[in-house]
This record gives C-alpha cells, structure tokens and sequence, in this order.
C-alpha cells in the first residue's frame, strides 16, 4: 500500500507485452491435431498386442506410421509444453523457481521429443 | 507459492449470538463475517437471528434491519438497494451477488452465510478493498478515444446494427462479483485484469464510435492481462445482472486472431 506508490502505477505494472496470441494459437492448433493423430494412435495401439517383437517394430517402420508416429510425439510434447507452462505461470510466483521451471520445462519437453523422433527414425530406417 | 491455509491470524472464529426478540414469528440466521481493523482480534462470525414477518424480502433488508434494530456496528456497503450501484457485492451462501436483488426466500434452507467478496483485502466487515479493481479500469481507459473531432452540431453518430453490440456489456455495473469469483483472478490479480475490467475493454472495441481498437487490443495482448482467463466461466455463472464476461473474453481473443491472419 504506502510505498508512495499509485494504485494505477502497480496496476500498469511493465505494460502489456503485445504478445499471447502465438501461444493461444498454437495451443489449439496442436490440441485439433493430437485429435486426429489421437484416433490413430488408438488403431495403432489395438493392433499391437497381436503382434511380436519384430511384428510390432515391422508395423512401426511402415512409412505412413513412421510419419503419423513422429507428428503424434512432436504435436504432444509441444502441446505438453505450451500447457504447463501457464500451470506454472498460474500457481508459482516465486521469481526464482519460476524462471527455472520454465527453462526445465522447455527442455524436457524438447529432449523428449528429439529422443522420441530419434528412436522412430532408427526404427524406421534401421536394417 | 500457492498457501493452502490461512495465515494465523486469519482464521475464522465463532462469534456472538444475537437471539430474536421473543414473539418473533418467522426467524431465520444469518451468519455475517465480522473483522474490525482497530483491534488485534480474528475475523470472527456472528450469528443474527431475524424475524422475516417484520423485515423486507431482500438480503439488504435483513442486513439493514439486523443495523438498525439489533447490532449497529455491522458494516457494509449500499446505496441503491436496486441493483444498478454495486455497492452491496458480497458472497450470499457461497456466491457473489448483490444483497439488494437477492430474495432471502430465493436462498437454500438453512442459516444464511454473509462473507465479503472473496480473495480481496477486507476494510471492515463486508466491505473489501477494491482500490486495485478501479485502478485497473483506469488503466484500460475506458471512455471514447477518437481522432475524428466530433460533428459540431450534433452527436457521434451509430447503426442501430452498431449499437445492439454494446448490449450484453453496456450494462454492467462494475460490482466485481464476476472477479472476485475468478479463480485465476484470485491467484494472479496483480496483472491478469479480470473479467470485469475485461468486459468493460470489449465494451470499447466494439465501439463502433472509438477509433483506438488497435491500442486497445495492443494493451490486451499479454499472457497475464488477459490470456489468465482459461474460460472457467465463474464469472458467467455468477454476474447478478446475468451479463456473459467470458463471451467477452472470448471475443477479444478471436479479434486477436483475425488480425493476424
């Protein structure tokens, strides 16, 4: 309250930082995706108790579910991304852990999802 | 961090009993959150007992009877005792609303429970502090922002199309129930605006008269004054004038998008 300082000063705050839309729009882009990726990933989960070790990594290599398998992990860790981070920016408001979960979470998410392309490239162009 | 219990000196204790005069035909409690800033105690709850067959149909008028007749140092805000000052906004058995069209008939049985709006700090009694609030309608400047000098002999002009957009949001009367049932108002509003103040801004850009729409929306974009708002539509659920802030909220948001694409 005191601090001589207005009331319209703290709530000004730094202004506006003329940006968000880029989040809003990637957020609803990925989520339309991951429902479209999402039903096929449920037919490729059905089909794979049926199969054994090389059958199933047969099924993964299959260039159409190679692809779709790729977008499936980008679109999630993505979106994965985007959401925890306004969790943090919602619920933490400690300056410190704040600024390190932000970072801890874009990193993850980002070697998740390399790993994860990573591996279904070896799959799919191995042997 | 997020505190998931009250500070010590914030808990709620029982408070007195104040009996109905005997003879009282219909009586009905009323629980009424009492904190006085002169003295070191807990906000505290006393109970009222009010006798209906002598008191007005609204929540008001059982405020003002249990003031005039049985304890004086109650405090709270009125002044229409119609719904178009705001002033009595308080949380009614759990949900913001305005005390003077509140029907205490239209209320769940049971005592009934009068706290101040939640989340904001308490000045006395039912009365919270929303100096915040009204700083940050200021900052969105809400009044007509033009190039144009107006005509000279006459008013702006506006399409009667033009004009039924301001319908849903000309009327709100800035009582803050919709904030102040906000969650992410509760845990962010040092910077998110709220739904309130967020209303009054779409209230501006779809101003066919105003010519700053673009400042505007430049001033809303930002991951705090307005992308806080996760559509958790307590705000809609709660306005005592049935306004929608969130379709508001949403509509900034789609204009926000098309001037990109």
């Amino acid at each position: 309250m005191s601090q001589f300082r207005t009331p319209l000063k703290r709530a000004l705050g730094l202004g506006s930082a003329k940006h968000g839309v880029h989040h809003f729009l990637v957020q609803r882009l990925t989520a339309i995706a991951l429902i479209i990726l999402g039903i096929w990933f449920v037919w490729f989960v059905l089909r794979l108790p049926g199969l054994d070790f090389d059958g199933a990594r047969a099924l993964l290599a299959a260039p159409w579910n190679a692809l779709l398998m790729g977008l499936f992990v980008i679109a999630a860790f993505w979106h994965a991304q985007l959401g925890l981070q306004v969790v943090v920016e919602d619920y933490v408001h400690t300056h410190g852990w704040q600024l390190f979960l932000q970072v801890a979470i874009r990193f993850l998410c980002i070697l998740g999802a390399a790993a994860s392309v990573f591996a279904i490239l070896r799959i799919a162009l191995g042997r | 961090m997020s505190e998931f219990t009250l500070p010590q000196n914030s808990r709620i204790t029982e408070g007195r009993h104040f009996p109905a005069a005997a003879g009282a035909k219909n009586v009905r409690t009323f629980r009424v959150y009492r904190w006085n800033p002169d003295d070191a105690a807990n906000p505290r709850v006393d109970r009222y007992d009010v006798d209906l067959a002598t008191c007005g149909p609204m929540v008001l008028d059982a405020l003002i009877k249990i003031k005039n007749e049985i304890d004086p140092t109650v405090t709270f805000r009125r002044s229409c005792r119609e719904g178009i000052c705001g002033s009595c906004a308080m949380n009614i058995d759990g949900t913001n609303t305005l005390a003077c069209t509140r029907a205490i008939e239209d209320l769940p049985a049971g005592d009934v429970k009068l706290y101040p709006l939640p989340h904001m700090p308490v000045v006395k009694d039912l009365v919270p502090d929303l100096t915040h609030f009204y700083a940050q309608l200021s900052s969105i400047r809400p009044w007509i922002r033009t190039e144009t000098p107006p005509p000279p002999d006459r008013e702006r002009l506006q399409s009667r199309e033009d004009r039924a957009k301001l319908d849903g949001y000309y009327e709100c009367i800035l009582c803050a129930c919709c904030s102040t049932a906000c969650p992410s108002y509760w845990w962010n509003a040092d910077r998110y605006l709220g739904p309130a103040i967020l209303l009054q801004a779409y209230r501006w850009i779809v101003d066919s008269r105003d010519e700053d729409t673009g400042t505007r929306l430049d001033e809303l974009e930002d991951p705090f004054k307005l992308y806080r708002c996760h559509t958790i539509m307590n705000c809609t659920r709660t306005c005592p004038k049935g306004l929608n802030p969130a379709k508001a909220i949403a509509e900034t948001k789609k204009l926000l998008v098309e001037r990109r694409a």
